[in-house]
């Protein structure tokens, strides 16, 4: 007869990556499993030994040690092990040993191998430290929403409505009104693309200051203009009018425009999205009015991580958003205040600077003051300005900066030279203690008005942090400050020494020391980006970590990033306050595993910095 | 392995056997007349003195109509090879049979084999030729010896003409030796303790094995041959005779 092991199968249908397979292989491997019992204190494993099977731990549990004896992980329940040494030579790599009275169920390395090459989700779960297999598996999710997988090309409906630079804007106006189009594409006497022009360039362009129809359209164009190749993704095409706040976006083939999307298209193409709240966010009249956006942030940001959206993605369209509400707030500001007496910068700093915020974030900002600035005559209304933003920006959900790193503190609201002053000083003669208030600082993004203030400032640092070890070894120590836990046990987080401890603050032992990391990284090449992305694709050019690690970094930072947004996106769901803390218990044996490697990945770039700076 | 009841106090006793179970399988083998019989005694047992840890062992659970021997039959038999340091679920095996005893409504609700699935079973007979194989050799680890002893003795002796004993450790008995080696005291008793129980279920759990639904046969056979291991890992040795163990 057909023998049935109850038990063992039900086990397996309780944990993963075993509860994914069908039920005939499941069935199968069920069958194949061997048992053994292992009293608390004996060796399970021992390093070296030849190795027969995947060990899964049936009760009880077990820790896992490196050559060196320090602790690797520690299992529980349904935790499996041995995995890297039966993917690399059959021999055992981690010793292990019994913490508590445990049964162990052995799968034969023939069904573990055979699991391995036909279930893409069993290599994915047990596969460690393997950038591909660790892409693969944020794909899972298969409903991918057509915003984020559509191309261009799928808004483009009609042949773009062009013009020559030498017609006159009459004639312009005249064909935009018979093709019924918003917007029309200036070509050069060689056919490229050389500028657009709106209804609103007519309007604001021509007949506001009073000019004649006989203007030549070069005149009034944007020059120039941001465009998008066709096959590139609607979010990106999405990403880019947030960035540069457009309503028009040309589309090339091959250098040559093909057409022009417009912000409806895209509005039409998925309504509630992030590019709604922004064009929403510019046509308020009062804080209170953008207060009331608060709700549609959140439902964008939720809706995003819904869609399968990446941290990039999201990270970027919240920064966009955050920027916007800024700018607006500036817009209404100086329309209560007046213009201001002499020339600003507003700068963002941190995750909005990075584009890498989140709906729970502080408020980091600063103002840049023309060097004429005089306190005495000028500084009361740079004060009120940056009050009313400060608190506008709280009304909104940014809440105020514990570190008090805001426009409203005087030494944040300082003219360009002093700013200057201050990163040299900071570079120059750096201490861990100082630069810990202001590594802030090496994130940053002009908003608002004079914002090339910003990029000299970038200039400064990217010049001058690279030739500077005694700096760039102190921001090292800083970005060591903080370091990620060893995985989890249980319904605890998992400490590198052992300890347990109930909550994992995702921010403060992932995201933040990772983008620690990557700074100091693209300090010393010189960087002059933000984005934590963009920084490690500029050390992959640069080649200047091992090769795959900046790679493994990404992808790490990926896992780590996304779980702290699904966190948020979670409680935002059930009505509640989004935060860091990430309990143990509310993530899935899939996810614990998946950031145990990130955790790992992290940890080892930081022996890496460590070493490298000789912090 | 079948329900017993409330528990049964008759384990009072600790039943150390000092049984050379090597000579009685030399003299069974050639005594005996059946040829599945002579090749069963035939294939040997291993000294009294063998550690543990050398010795092949195969838990066995049966699921029967009722308690005694005489007027119940067989319905299922679960089996598991094993040894110390490895229980070879993978080769464990299961039989329904059809017993000579009508099977009751009461032991249908215990072990939830029911009247149409033995109707199609086959007869003991048709399975000792793949069964005692199994068993040559190999010394039985069953949690209360008596069901499995009895039954098999019995059931053997009406198909074959002859019956059959083998060597048990029995791991019921194993805990009544910790926990039975002494009555409880009138001090215990008018403060109403309890007996420590030393059922199947309750014994693995002081070794934190995990529970498993009972009276299933060849999970019972495998919660057996689990409980041994740590029974052996927790109070003796790898190098304890097996005389001490078996009975």
């Amino acid at each position: 007869m057909e023998i049935e092991q109850i038990e063992i199968l039900e086990f397996l249908k309780r944990h993963s990556p075993f509860q994914e397979l069908p039920a005939e292989q499941l069935q199968q491997v069920a069958l194949s499993i061997d048992i053994g019992y292992f009293k608390a204190g004996s060796d399970i494993l021992r390093f070296n030994e030849p190795l027969h099977a995947l060990h899964l731990i049936r009760s009880g549990a077990v820790e896992t040690f490196r050559r060196n004896g320090d602790l690797y992980n520690r299992l529980s329940e349904g935790g499996i092990f041995a995995e890297q040494g039966l993917l690399r030579g059959g021999k055992v790599r981690f010793p292990a040993t019994a913490l508590e009275d445990t049964l162990i169920y052995f799968i034969p390395d023939q069904v573990f191998q055979q699991l391995f090459d036909e279930n893409e989700f069993f290599a994915d779960y047990v596969q460690v430290g393997d950038s591909e297999r660790r892409k693969t598996s944020k794909a899972s999710n298969q409903a991918r929403a057509d915003l984020l997988g559509a191309t261009v090309a799928t808004l483009l409906s009609r042949e773009p409505v062009s013009i020559g630079s030498d017609a006159n804007v009459w004639q312009a106006a005249q064909l935009m009104t018979e093709q019924n189009v918003s917007s029309l594409l200036i070509l050069g006497p060689d056919q490229q693309l050389a500028g657009i022009i709106t209804d609103k360039d007519i309007r604001s362009r021509l007949v506001a200051p009073g000019l004649t129809s006989e203007t030549a359209v070069s005149d009034i164009m944007s020059a120039d203009p941001v465009t998008i190749e066709q096959q590139q993704y609607i979010f990106e095409a999405m990403m880019l009018m947030l960035r540069y706040n457009l309503h028009h976006l040309p589309v090339l083939k091959q250098q040559q425009a093909v057409g022009v999307i417009a912000i409806s298209d895209i509005i039409r193409f998925e309504s509630q999205n992030s590019l709604y709240v922004v064009s929403r966010i510019f046509r308020q009249q009062t804080v209170a009015d953008l207060q009331a956006l608060v709700p549609d942030v959140h439902a964008c940001f939720v809706r995003m991580v819904n869609e399968d959206a990446n941290s990039q993605m999201i990270g970027s369209a919240m920064a966009a958003i955050g920027r916007s509400f800024k700018q607006r707030l500036l817009e209404l500001a100086e329309a209560e205040l007046g213009p201001p007496p002499v020339p600003y910068c507003f700068l963002a700093l941190g995750s909005m600077a990075r584009d890498e915020q989140l709906v729970l974030t502080d408020q980091d900002n600063a103002l840049v003051l023309d060097n004429r600035f005089d306190a005495k005559l000028h500084d009361s209304y740079f004060k009120q300005l940056a009050t009313f933003v400060s608190d506008g920006l709280a009304a909104c959900g940014y809440t105020y900066c514990t570190g008090k790193v805001m426009a409203t503190n005087k030494e944040w609201r300082q003219p360009l030279n002093i700013w200057q002053q201050y990163f040299q000083s900071w570079i120059e003669q750096p201490t861990a203690e100082r630069l810990l208030q202001s590594s802030i600082f090496f994130d940053i993004d002009g908003v608002w008005g004079q914002t090339q203030w910003a990029e000299q400032l970038q200039k400064l640092v990217s010049n001058l942090a690279r030739k500077k070890p005694l700096f760039l070894a102190s921001m090292t120590r800083n970005a060591l400050s903080r370091t990620p836990p060893l995985g989890f046990f249980k319904d605890f987080v998992m400490e590198q020494d052992g300890k347990q401890n109930n909550v994992l603050n995702i921010k403060r032992r992932g995201t933040a020391p990772f983008v620690d990391l990557i700074r100091v990284h693209a300090l010393a090449i010189g960087s002059t980006e933000s984005n934590s992305f963009s920084r490690l694709q500029q050390l992959i050019d640069a080649k200047v970590l091992p090769k795959g690690r900046a790679e493994d970094l990404r992808d790490a930072f990926e896992v780590i990033a996304m779980t702290r947004i699904r966190h948020q996106a979670a409680a935002l769901r059930s009505g509640e306050q989004p935060d860091n803390n990430v309990l143990p218990e509310q993530l899935s044996e899939f996810e614990r595993k998946h950031l145990k490697e990130a955790f790992q990945v992290l940890s080892n770039a930081q022996k890496f910095l460590k070493f490298h700076f000789k912090a | 392995m079948l329900y017993l009841g409330p528990e049964r106090a008759d384990h009072n006793q600790p039943q150390h056997s000092s049984a050379d179970w090597q000579q009685y399988y030399q003299q069974q083998a050639a005594i005996v007349k059946h040829p599945l019989l002579q090749q069963f005694y035939a294939t040997g047992m291993v000294a009294a003195s063998t550690p543990i840890s050398q010795v092949p062992l195969v838990a066995i659970d049966f699921e029967t109509t009722g308690l005694n021997a005489d007027n119940n039959g067989i319905v299922s038999i679960g089996l598991v090879p094993f040894n110390l340091q490895r229980i070879f679920s993978s080769q464990a095996r299961q039989w329904l049979l059809k017993p000579r005893f009508a099977l009751s409504d009461d032991s249908v609700t215990v072990h939830r084999i029911t009247h149409s699935e033995i109707s199609s079973a086959p007869d003991l007979s048709a399975v000792l030729p793949e069964l005692l194989p199994l068993l040559a050799g190999k010394v039985a680890v069953v949690h209360y010896r008596q069901i499995e002893r009895d039954f098999l003795s019995a059931s053997v002796k009406v198909r074959l003409g002859e019956s059959i004993l083998l060597p048990v450790i029995d791991t019921m008995e194993l805990e009544a030796r910790l926990h039975r080696a002494k009555p409880l005291s009138w001090w215990d008793k008018l403060r109403k303790r309890r007996q420590v129980s030393i059922r199947l279920d309750a014994s693995r759990s002081r070794y934190q094995l995990p529970p498993y639904r009972p009276h299933h046969a060849v999970t019972d056979a495998l919660a057996s041959a689990e409980l041994l291991q740590a029974q052996i890992s927790h109070r003796f040795s790898p190098d304890t005779p097996v005389s001490e163990l078996w009975c």
